[in-house]
């Protein structure tokens, strides 16, 4: 038994030239296609989305009317269940009192302006993210535009990566999130065009990537502007001449825990 | 030999039947969490790991231990532990056993866990884990049951098997060394980031595994004619303390550098642990019956005359058992969680499906257990008679 060396090289050589052929058949009958297919998304390389939260803005919106749109259109749009306890609670974006949001930074004369006021957390998208460090099946990663993706079809559900991220920003589906209270979540799930998760599995914000895909910036930013409040700003930290470089440029910006050198891409600007 | 476990006194069939009674309802409650999701456990969003992984991280601990027999026995050629060398072994068999199926019935998406083998990352210390603990388990099976099939048949065991035993030993080291690396290079976990974690995980292990086995080993004497002998036990003894000091010691090393230095994320867990924060204390009484028993056990180890009578070893060993099982199970992993990213106190609290699948995976170490141990028994007891 065993196969010969010249019927190996006569199947092996076949295959590179069907190989061949198959790809010179696509180039004939449709020219670009197959390289347009593997291009990949628009999201490209070379660029490092980030965030520049300006805290004073937002917080003068939410003393005026507690405003949260940022909140509810994402957790609109992904599907993010309410459970109504914070045992189970799921969350991309949320409030957190500046206190607990620097837990370092605080000190007993902090100012008016900041003391005990929500500011807005969500996932850092850490240029050198524990979560993704830790994950032992690469259900989470780094995308080479500085997007902190999540699969949660690969996740097995082992929670490593919340116990590896310094900043509270995954939550994981200790149930069926299709099996929430209906009274609070009536018309769940609310976007049908983006997947619910199934129990036992962790997820987090992506950035938006299924709209960073599409050339759209995040809902949260897009809901900011568009009640005129602009206190959220998203753009490429890798591009000199972008918006947030500019915002950074002018302005003293804090960041959650830098100490701990995972250099989050989330700023905020005090 | 495995047809030596099929035959057996009453008593032992009430036991394998109680054990096998507890892992019918440990399954069931099992069932009904692989049904409904996590959500019938205690943990949370800010605790999210709880009582599976603090009994995981215990019993690696106990497996990593059967080093203590092999160690002197192969390597020192310290002949005495050759009696219960198989013994260690075994006892490593069972508790990797139910370490794999705590790690198990702790996660969230069973069905994928072939997604560790299938896309293996070796940045992640889980993937490591999953390694050294199915090396260290099939290490254990091959050296434990040839040592003992040689005995059996009374020539020395083969070459190959001496050369397994001496990778099996630096692996111990490697299976707890690697565990306290899961906890260990978290960053914003300062309970947790220490450097010394594995040198603690290792000394807490050398003194509950070798505890247990001094139980253990005395239960067999008295339900079998075969004695693991008064020496191996009065040495078992004398590891005990020597690895029960170290673990003290290097626990008050942790209070001292988090409460000289004064940096409050250090000092958090601690006094959360052992006196509560902000108002919350669930595992206050806990903390201190491990103090408790601590103490207790570092008195009857370190007086040699307490140490050397079987009964009060007995007692020290119950009390090491007791101490290092709350102070690196529920004490370690929680504490580790809280207070949360956000200095906020949540609490976590086990409920009874969690404590009852646990109750199962027990029972299930200690069937398999049980069964090696009658073989062991059993072929001990034909060969000396």
């Amino acid at each position: 038994m065993g196969v010969s060396r010249r019927k190996f090289l006569k199947i092996s050589g076949l295959s590179v030239l069907l190989g061949l052929g198959g790809k010179a058949a696509f180039e004939l009958l449709a020219p670009g296609s197959i390289d347009a297919a593997m291009e990949p998304a628009p999201i490209g390389e070379g660029k490092r989305w980030a965030m520049v939260i300006d805290a004073k803005k937002c917080l003068e919106k939410q003393e005026k009317d507690g405003c949260k749109e940022c909140i509810d259109i994402c957790h609109r749009i992904h599907n993010v269940p309410n459970f109504g306890n914070p045992k189970e609670e799921i969350k991309w974006i949320w409030k957190e009192t500046y206190e607990h949001t620097f837990p370092s930074r605080h000190n007993d004369y902090v100012s008016e302006d900041v003391h005990g006021k929500p500011f807005i957390l969500l996932c850092n998208h850490c240029t050198n993210p524990p979560c993704v460090r830790v994950c032992p099946t690469k259900a989470t990663w780094k995308r080479p535009d500085g997007v902190v993706m999540m699969d949660q079809h690969r996740c097995i559900g082992c929670r490593f990566c919340m116990a590896g991220c310094p900043y509270g920003s995954r939550s994981f589906n200790w149930g069926d999130s299709r099996e929430a209270p209906k009274e609070l979540n009536p018309d769940f799930p609310t976007n049908m065009e983006y997947p619910t998760r199934s129990k036992g599995v962790v997820e987090k914000c992506t950035f938006c990537a299924e709209r960073l895909a599409k050339g759209q910036i995040p809902a949260c930013v897009e809901a900011c502007a568009k009640i005129k409040v602009n206190a959220l700003h998203f753009g490429d930290l890798a591009d000199e001449e972008s918006e947030v470089r500019e915002l950074l440029r002018h302005h003293y910006a804090i960041r959650r825990k830098p100490e701990l050198g995972t250099e989050p891409n989330v700023f905020y600007l005090i | 030999m495995l047809e030596r476990a099929l035959s057996g006194s009453q008593r032992y069939w009430s036991w394998l039947i109680f054990l096998l009674v507890l892992m019918a309802i440990g399954f069931a409650c099992y069932l009904y969490q692989f049904k409904v999701g996590l959500k019938v456990t205690g943990m949370s969003r800010d605790v999210s790991w709880g009582f599976y992984i603090a009994q995981f991280t215990y019993l690696v601990g106990v497996a990593a231990s059967g080093v203590m027999v092999v160690l002197p026995y192969y390597f020192h050629n310290y002949k005495a532990f050759g009696r219960i060398a198989v013994l260690g072994e075994f006892l490593a068999i069972a508790a990797v056993t139910m370490c794999l199926l705590f790690i198990f019935v702790d996660l969230g998406y069973p069905k994928r866990i072939m997604n560790v083998v299938m896309h293996p990352t070796p940045n992640s210390i889980l993937f490591w884990d999953m390694i050294v603990l199915n090396g260290y388990l099939i290490l254990n099976i091959l050296v434990g049951w040839n040592v003992l099939a040689a005995e059996r048949k009374g020539v020395p065991y083969s070459k190959w098997v001496k050369t397994l035993a001496y990778i099996s030993i630096p692996w111990a080291f490697s299976i707890h060394t690697v565990t306290a690396f899961l906890y260990a290079g978290l960053p914003g976990r300062h309970f947790w980031l220490t450097a010394i974690m594995a040198a603690r995980f290792l000394a807490s292990a050398f003194c509950s595994g070798p505890a247990l086995l001094v139980l253990i080993c005395l239960i067999v004497r008295k339900v079998s004619r075969f004695d693991p002998g008064k020496e191996q036990l009065r040495t078992l003894g004398v590891i005990i303390t020597y690895a029960m000091i170290m673990n003290v010691f290097f626990f008050l090393l942790e209070v001292f550098t988090a409460f000289y230095s004064g940096i409050p994320g250090h000092k958090h867990s601690f006094i959360y642990l052992f006196s509560g924060l902000d108002g919350y204390g669930k595992l206050v009484p806990w903390m201190w019956t491990s103090v408790g028993f601590g103490i207790l056990a570092l008195i009857l180890l370190i007086v040699p005359a307490t140490r050397k009578k079987e009964d009060t070893l007995a007692v020290a060993c119950a009390a090491v058992i007791i101490s290092t099982w709350i102070d690196k199970g529920m004490g370690l992993v929680v504490g580790g969680f809280i207070p949360n990213p956000f200095e906020k106190v949540f609490e976590y609290w086990p409920t009874t499906p969690e404590i009852l699948i646990t109750i199962g995976v027990w029972a299930t170490g200690f069937f398999i257990l049980t069964i090696l141990f009658k073989i062991a028994v059993s072929v001990k007891e034909e060969v000396a008679s």
